[in-house]
Parts: structure tokens; C-alpha cells; sequence
């Protein structure tokens, strides 16, 4: 009845507008699902999708959470995003992200109580390295015996959640913290905490640096030769490495932004935000900035929309958690959803639906 | 005796080219015909028809007599017409049975499949166990699954596609004893190939096709390997238009490269050897697959070798990457246009970057020049006379012929030192063609050392001044182009097999 026809070129127009059907096909999807539960359909999205930014009773404490909430996403999906367009599947943001809160924080507390204004960018830059060397593992790995790095990464995921219970109860515990498995509080030093620039803004240098880094992302994609060669690798593997890209290479260095990438957002987020190493630490975002890559078409600009749009489902989720009793769980699956969405309407890229008869074969 | 299938008048064409002009032919039961010509010939559009994979323009089909028209492979299957395909469509990760009933229409349960299957594969000495993992097996074990699975639904008629391309010589004997039980137990073989001892040693009758039209049937035993690659090639061969003038420096030497394939289905590169000199143009011939790929991989720097066994102008630069060697001068254009010379979602204007970034000059400091990248692309579009709307539109959306122009064009207006280009003008329209040899023998009249890799010897007859023949991965020393007969060519085809006759 339905036919695909293959499209001469990629449309443009659908690259812009499928994100936008998948949030509408989304919404369809969800309200279906919250009428199931027993809620109000309509009620339930405007929770989500409205109340965050327009409740006036909520929004005041809701606005800055925004920020908060989309900082560490748009930065773990910009490094993503490079990889994934060179066909490098790194799954383990997670991870990378909880190593570089972990070296980063570490570098501080060794610190702790010296003040110093150059104690917080150092601790930048080792969240940074550390995130980077954790994705190092599964580059060496492809690089050296092509083992799949989507497995890889994955995996290293949950040997960073353990080491992190390992450092919570060990070297990193607080001494004051009265055995619990938590750090000291990076909001007791100064040299080392994460505040907010502005109050009430949710602004913190994280942001600043997600900002910068999707004007960054935003020209080596567009109009550097890097963004060039990372687009071909991923497209056209043969016609890359006949223009002279190394293909080892780019694994390594697609995987070393993202991770570095993630560890820096891991950083902020453990000084800022969070305020602590714990076990409660990992909230998920390294694996929902996979979904605002891909929301965001892998396109900086396009991953900075997604990931404000996510940050909302997280708190509108969590309004429609407190307001209408609906499951935890239904908004991770409407963020879910959010990415099948996506991917389904993806097609529609490269090809265009015709109303056909039925061929008689 | 009638025949079992009968061809009559078969047409089939795609846009800019013929694929089949009136092909007609006979097989009888229990025969085996070979189907003989060059890559590009139109053997395997011949046997998609007869599969019911593509669907002949005009002419008409006949199986046992009654009119043969699949609209599908399932229908041919179903009239008793079974294929076994050069590239396997196994599941690495299923074993033989299951991969073996995943074909099958009607599939019986596992112990009486495999039964079976090792009642056939016993009765043919297709020794294979229907319990391992095709992953595990070898790519003649893999054929062997593949022809198990045709033969488990009787066919009357078995469709080989290159064969033995992936065999080592013990599986050949195998494989050809297989098929000679098949043959006298009714059932007929239409055997493709270009690999002439092999079907001197196997098959009753030979059609040969060229350029899409039958241009010969002959019966093999009664021919030698030279006579069957002389009707493969054409017997007239055109008088070079150039003259053989003497040529300046060597540009580009290779000394007994030797290169495995990194293709399964690839030839190895052995101890290939030649100089190419500055205003020569020296061709090499040769049906493709028969280290075609390879050869250009190695000179490209795609694939790298022994840092002396490659020298660019004296330097060694075997293990130099591609962009380093187009620094120095030598530019490449691969076989393959959608996908290995151009990048087909992307713009020819970003197509124009992959790989003139270097010689152009089209970042500073990494940044994209996107002005002057544009400005390139045109220039390629305009004195190339590439048929586009414009430079942003997809590679993919260009014909043959036009992307083709352009993907030359792009080398030759970097003004290349050595200029090494495969299958220049496969699959491009005859005015097309034109214009890209007319091109390539102007770089070469301004002092450019070429090669040319083409398995189209009228063409190479009128571009070179010398000629090599690329066989089974060993290049034959140069000679002239000027009075080079097509007996030698023949003799530099066949390699050491006709030497035998």
C-alpha cells in the first residue's frame, strides 16, 4: 500500500523537521501510555512540557534546573555526536563521565584545604583526562584487535560504577562524613565547589563551558577539515581512506573527545550540582545524551535544542512523578520512545513515502 | 534433443548502456555450458534474467518447451532453476542445517533435514556436517553449503557464478567432480566464467558474449585457451593513434611488489614490476579481478608496501599515505565511483575537497576554504562538462558517465606528475568516454607519466604507448602498443596455461 522511494538527495527539510515529528509522534505515544496508567493524557504533557517554564508555582525553582539539568547533556552529546558520525559507537559516556567526576573530584580533595584559584582548573583538566583515558580502553582495544567498542564501552560503564563504590568507601571517603560512603562536600571548599554564577540562574562555569563547546563543535562540524573527515568516515569508509584519513586515528580521536568530553561534564556536575561523590552519583545522563545526539541529528545546534528539550522531560517527569503519581519508570520510557521516534522517522531522510497499489508480482 | 532451455532474442537495457543485445542460446538437459566473456561482458544480467531477478525488455525464454517468464527467484526455483551465487548469503552465526532451511520454501523438521543433507552432500562428495557453524567454515566449505541447499530441491537447471574464484585447486577437483555427477544424472549446468583452462576442462559447449551480444559459440575441448581469449577480447584490434615517441625520465617504478589481498574474493599482487616514464601512457590489461583493485590500492597508498618497492620519482614512497604521494605529485581515481573515488551523500563540492584539499590549497590553518573549494568544483563541473544543476548536489545523484568526468577532472586539474587511473570509462556512455581518454591523453602529451587500468582493450589499444597485462596478480613485461598482435594478447591473457596447448 505504502511504498519507500528513494530520495535523489537527502532532503534537507526532513532533517529539520523529523526531530520535531518525533517529539509530536512522542507525545501521541505518551499520552496513549499515561491514559493506560489512568491519568489524564492531556494533563499529564502539559506537566511535562509546559509546567516547568510557565507554572508560576513551580517554574521559579524548575528555570534553572533547565540549565542544570541540559549542560551535561549538550556536552556529553557534542563528543558523542563525532563519533557517531564516523560510525565509532561509544555507548559508555556513563562511565566516562562517572571517571572523570572521580579524577577530577580526587584532584581536589588532594588538595583540600589549600585555596587557590588554580585548584578548579586543574581539577577541569583531570575530569577531562580522565574521561579521555577511560575511553582510551575501548579505542585501544577496536584499534589493536577490532573488538567491538559498543560492547567495550558499555561494559566499562559498570566497572566505573564499581570503582566508584570502591573509591566512596575508600580513599575518597570524607573523613567527617560519618562513614557513610559519600566524599567531602565540594560546597565546604571553596577552591574546589561549582556554584552557581548568578543566583537562581542555574548558571555554572559547566554551562559556560557546554556554550563554548558547541560553538566549537559547531565549526570543526561545519567548517574544519576535522569535521570533514569524521563526516566521510562515517559515510563513504573507503572513499575516506582515499582522500588519507587514517581510520585508526579517527576511532582514537573520536572516542578521546567524547570521553574527555564527558569526563569534563562529569566534573561539573560532581562539584556543582551534585555536590558530592556517592553511590547515588550516576543519574543516567551519559546514556540519555545518546538520545539528544540523536535528536539533535548530530548537528551542535540541533544537539543544544534536544538537550534543553530533554533536561525538561527530566523535570516535567519528575513534576508528573509528585503531581500525579505516575511511575518513575513511564519517563524513562518516554524518553524511550523519544529516540524510536527518531530513528523510525529517520527514514524519511532518504526516502519519501508514495500511496502505491499493490504490485501483482 | 530438445532443449531444456532456450533463449531466443533476450534484451535487456539500462540507462547508457546495453547490457544484453539479442542474446540467444540453447542448453540442453543434462549439459554443461559455459557462459564465457570479459567482466562487464553481460554474463551475469543474462543469468539474473534466467533467475528472475531482473526482467528481460524483450525477447523470450523457454524451459522444457513451454514459455519461461519468472517474475521472481521463487518462481524460478519453483520451475526447477537453482543458483549458486559468487557471494555467499549464509549466516555466520547459524549452523549448516539452519542456515539450509532458512532458504527453503517448505522447510522439514531438523532430523529429517539433516538426514538429508548428509544423503546429499554423501551422495556428491560434498563432505560438510550440518551441525557446524557456517562462521567456522572455509569459503569452499561455504560453497559447498550453498550448492547442498540448490540441490536439495532437484533442480533441472544450476546456475554457477564464478565458481572456483574463491576455491583453492583440491576444492576445483572437488567442485568439478560434483558437477559432472549432476551433469549425467539430467541435470544442466550454465557455468560462468572467464577462466578459460577451467572450462576447457569442464564444459560441453560455450557461449561467448561481448559487449552484451553473443559473439561466438564454440565447444571448448575443440579450442585452445589463446582462440576462446581471442573471441572473449575481439579479433580486430585498432591501430594505436599515437605514435610511440620517445619518453623522458622514469617517473614511477615498482619493484617485485609483492601485496596480499586484504579481499577474500581479491587477487594478491605478485612481484609486479614496471617503470612508467614522463609522457607515457602505459596500459594494462586484463580482466578484472585479477589484481586490478589491488594494484591501484598499492600505487594510491591505501594500501601500504615496502617503502622501496614503490618509488616516486626516486624516492621511496611505499609507505607513504595517500596524501603524502598526491603531495608529490601522484594522483589516483579508483575503479569504484560511488563509494571509494566519491563519498556519494556528499555534495560534489565536498567530493571535490576528499581529494584536492592537498595539491589546492583548500584549508588554512584546518579551516575550509569553502569559496575556493566551490570554486574548484566548478571549474571540474565546467571543463569537464559534468551534467549537474549545480555543486551542491549529492555525487549519488550524478549518472555514471557525469560523476565519472567529474571524479577524473577532479585529478586532472591538480595537474597530477603521474596519473594512475582504473577502468577510466566502465559504465560511462560512449561521448563521455570519448572526452575522458581525449583528457587523459592531453595530460599525457604535457609530460605526465599514466597508467591506465582497463579491461577494455580497444581503448587501451588507443590511449597507450605501451601495454602490460594484469593476470591472476602477475603484470607481463610492457611491450608497444604499436603492432602488439591480438595473438600476444591472448598469450599475456591466458599466462602460463596456454603455453601448455
Amino acid at each position: 500500500m505504502f511504498k519507500l522511494e528513494r530520495r535523489p538527495s537527502p532532503s534537507n527539510a526532513m532533517v529539520v523537521l523529523t526531530p520535531v515529528l518525533a517529539v509530536v509522534l512522542t507525545m501521541i505515544a505518551g499520552g496513549i501510555l499515561f491514559a493506560i496508567l489512568g491519568k489524564n493524557p492531556f494533563e499529564a504533557i502539559r506537566i511535562i512540557f509546559w509546567d516547568p517554564l510557565f507554572n508560576e508555582v513551580v517554574a521559579s525553582y524548575t528555570r534553572p534546573q533547565l540549565l542544570v539539568k541540559a549542560a551535561p547533556l549538550i556536552t556529553i552529546a557534542l563528543g558523542l555526536s563525532f563519533g557517531y558520525r564516523a560510525n565509532i559507537w561509544n555507548i559508555g559516556a556513563e562511565g566516562q563521565f562517572i571517571m572523570g567526576a572521580i579524577a577530577g573530584g580526587a584532584v581536589g580533595l588532594a588538595f583540600y584545604p589549600t585555596e587557590s584559584v588554580l585548584i578548579f582548573p586543574l581539577m577541569v583538566l583531570a575530569g577531562a583526562i580522565g574521561g579521555f583515558l577511560w575511553a582510551m580502553i575501548p579505542a585501544f582495544l577496536k584499534i589493536k584487535f577490532n573488538a567491538n567498542e559498543i560492547l567495550v564501552s558499555l561494559m566499562l560503564v559498570y566497572v566505573a560504577i564499581n570503582f566508584l563504590g570502591a573509591m566512596v568507601t575508600g580513599p575518597l571517603r570524607s573523613p567527617v562524613g560519618m562513614n557513610f560512603p559519600v566524599s567531602r562536600n565540594f560546597n565546604e571548599y571553596p577552591s574546589a565547589y561549582n556554584g552557581e554564577l548568578v543566583a537562581n540562574t542555574g548558571l555554572h562555569m559547566g554551562v559556560l563551558v557546554t556554550l563554548a563547546a558547541v560553538i566549537v563543535a559547531y565549526i570543526l562540524l561545519k567548517h574544519h577539515i576535522f569535521g570533514f573527515q569524521v563526516r566521510t568516515a562515517g559515510q563513504s569508509p573507503r572513499a575516506a581512506k582515499f582522500s588519507g584519513v587514517n581510520p585508526n586515528i579517527t576511532v582514537a580521536i573520536c572516542l578521546g573527545i567524547s570521553g574527555g568530553l564527558a569526563g569534563m561534564a562529569g566534573l561539573f556536575e560532581v562539584t556543582g550540582p551534585a555536590g558530592k561523590l556517592s553511590t547515588n552519583f550516576p543519574l543516567g545522563y551519559g546514556f540519555t545524551a545518546i538520545i539528544v545526539a540523536f535528536l539533535g541529528r548530530l548537528n551542535p545546534i540541533g544537539i543544544m535544542l534536544a538537550g534543553l528539550l530533554m533536561a525538561l522531560t527530566y523535570i516535567g517527569g519528575e513534576l508528573a512523578q509528585f503531581q500525579l503519581s505516575v511511575p518513575a519508570a513511564s519517563i524513562q520510557v518516554f524518553q524511550g520512545m523519544l529516540l524510536f521516534f527518531m530513528l523510525a522517522v529517520d527514514i524519511l531522510v532518504n526516502f519519501r513515502i508514495r500511496l502505491a497499489k499493490k504490485e501483482v508480482a | 534433443m530438445t532443449a531444456l532451455l532456450s533463449l531466443s532474442g533476450l534484451t535487456k537495457a539500462y540507462p547508457g548502456v546495453i547490457a544484453n543485445d539479442n542474446v540467444s542460446f540453447d542448453i540442453g538437459p543434462g549439459e554443461i555450458h559455459a557462459l564465457l566473456g570479459e567482466n562487464g561482458a553481460g554474463k551475469s544480467t543474462l543469468v539474473k534474467m534466467i533467475y528472475g531477478l531482473v526482467r528481460p525488455d524483450s525477447g523470450t525464454m523457454m524451459l522444457h518447451g513451454e514459455p519461461y517468464a519468472p517474475p521472481e527467484p521463487r518462481a524460478a526455483r519453483a520451475s526447477g532453476v537453482a543458483m549458486v551465487f559468487q557471494h555467499f548469503s549464509l549466516f555466520d552465526a547459524l549452523t549448516v542445517a539452519e542456515n539450509i532451511a532458512l532458504g527453503m520454501e517448505d522447510a522439514p523438521d531438523t532430523a529429517d533435514l539433516t538426514q538429508r543433507i548428509i544423503d546429499v552432500s554423501g551422495k556428491y562428495g560434498l563432505t560438510i556436517d550440518p551441525f557446524r557453524m557456517v562462521g567456522d567454515l572455509s569459503a569452499g566449505e561455504r560453497q559447498r553449503v550453498e550448492i547442498v541447499r540448490c540441490l536439495l530441491q532437484n533442480p533441472k537447471m544450476l546456475i554457477m557464478d564464478e565458481p572456483t574464484s574463491v576455491l583453492t585447486p583440491q576444492e576445483v577437483e572437488v567442485l568439478f567432480h560434483t558437477l559432472r555427477q549432476l551433469s549425467e544424472e539430467g541435470t544442466s549446468i550454465l557455468y560462468i566464467s572467464h577462466k578459460l583452462d577451467e572450462i576447457k576442462a569442464l564444459c560441453e559447449h560455450a557461449t561467448i558474449l561481448r559487449h552484451g551480444k553473443v559473439v561466438g559459440t564454440c565447444v571448448p575441448k575443440d579450442e585452445t585457451a589463446k582462440s576462446m581469449a581471442e573471441m572473449m577480447v575481439g579479433s580486430k584490434l585498432r591501430t594505436p593513434k599515437k605514435h610511440y615517441t620517445r619518453h623522458g625520465a622514469a617517473l614511477l617504478e615498482l619493484h617485485n611488489l609483492w601485496l596480499k589481498s586484504k579481499d577474500p574474493f581479491g587477487t594478491s599482487l605478485k612481484e609486479v614490476t614496471f617503470n612508467l616514464h614522463e609522457g607515457e601512457v602505459l596500459g594494462v590489461g586484463g580482466v578484472a579481478g585479477n589484481g586490478q583493485d589491488e594494484l591501484l590500492l598499492a600505487i594510491s597508498g591505501e594500501e601500504l608496501t615496502p617503502a622501496h618497492a614503490i618509488q616516486l620519482k626516486g624516492e621511496d614512497i611505499g609507505q607513504l599515505g595517500p596524501n603524502a604521494r598526491r603531495e608529490r605529485g601522484l594522483l589516483t581515481a579508483p575503479e569504484e565511483r560511488l563509494g571509494h573515488a566519491a563519498a556519494p551523500d556528499m555534495s560534489l563540492t565536498e567530493n571535490a575537497f576528499l581529494t584536492g584539499a592537498m595539491r589546492q590549497n583548500l584549508t588554512s590553518n584546518g579551516i575550509i576554504k569553502t569559496a575556493a573549494t566551490r570554486a574548484f568544483a566548478r571549474d571540474i563541473i565546467e571543463q569537464f562538462d559534468v551534467r549537474t544543476p549545480s555543486s551542491e548536489n549529492a555525487a549519488r545523484s550524478l549518472s555514471g558517465g557525469n560523476l565519472q568526468k567529474f571524479v577524473i577532472g577532479r585529478e586532472i586539474l591538480q595537474h597530477p606528475e603521474v596519473f594512475v587511473v582504473n577502468q577510466p570509462t566502465w559504465g560511462v556512455d560512449a561521448a563521455a568516454a570519448a572526452d575522458i581518454r581525449h583528457a587523459i591523453l592531453e595530460l599525457a602529451k604535457n609530460g605526465a607519466a599514466v597508467l591506465v587500468i582497463s579491461q577494455d582493450l580497444d581503448e587501451l589499444m588507443e590511449i597507450s604507448d605501451n601495454i602490460a597485462i594484469l593476470s591472476e596478480g602477475t603484470l607481463s613485461a610492457p611491450r608497444p602498443a604499436q603492432g602488439i598482435t591480438i595473438e600476444q594478447i591472448g598469450l599475456m591473457m591466458g599466462g602460463t596455461e596456454v603455453e601448455h596447448v
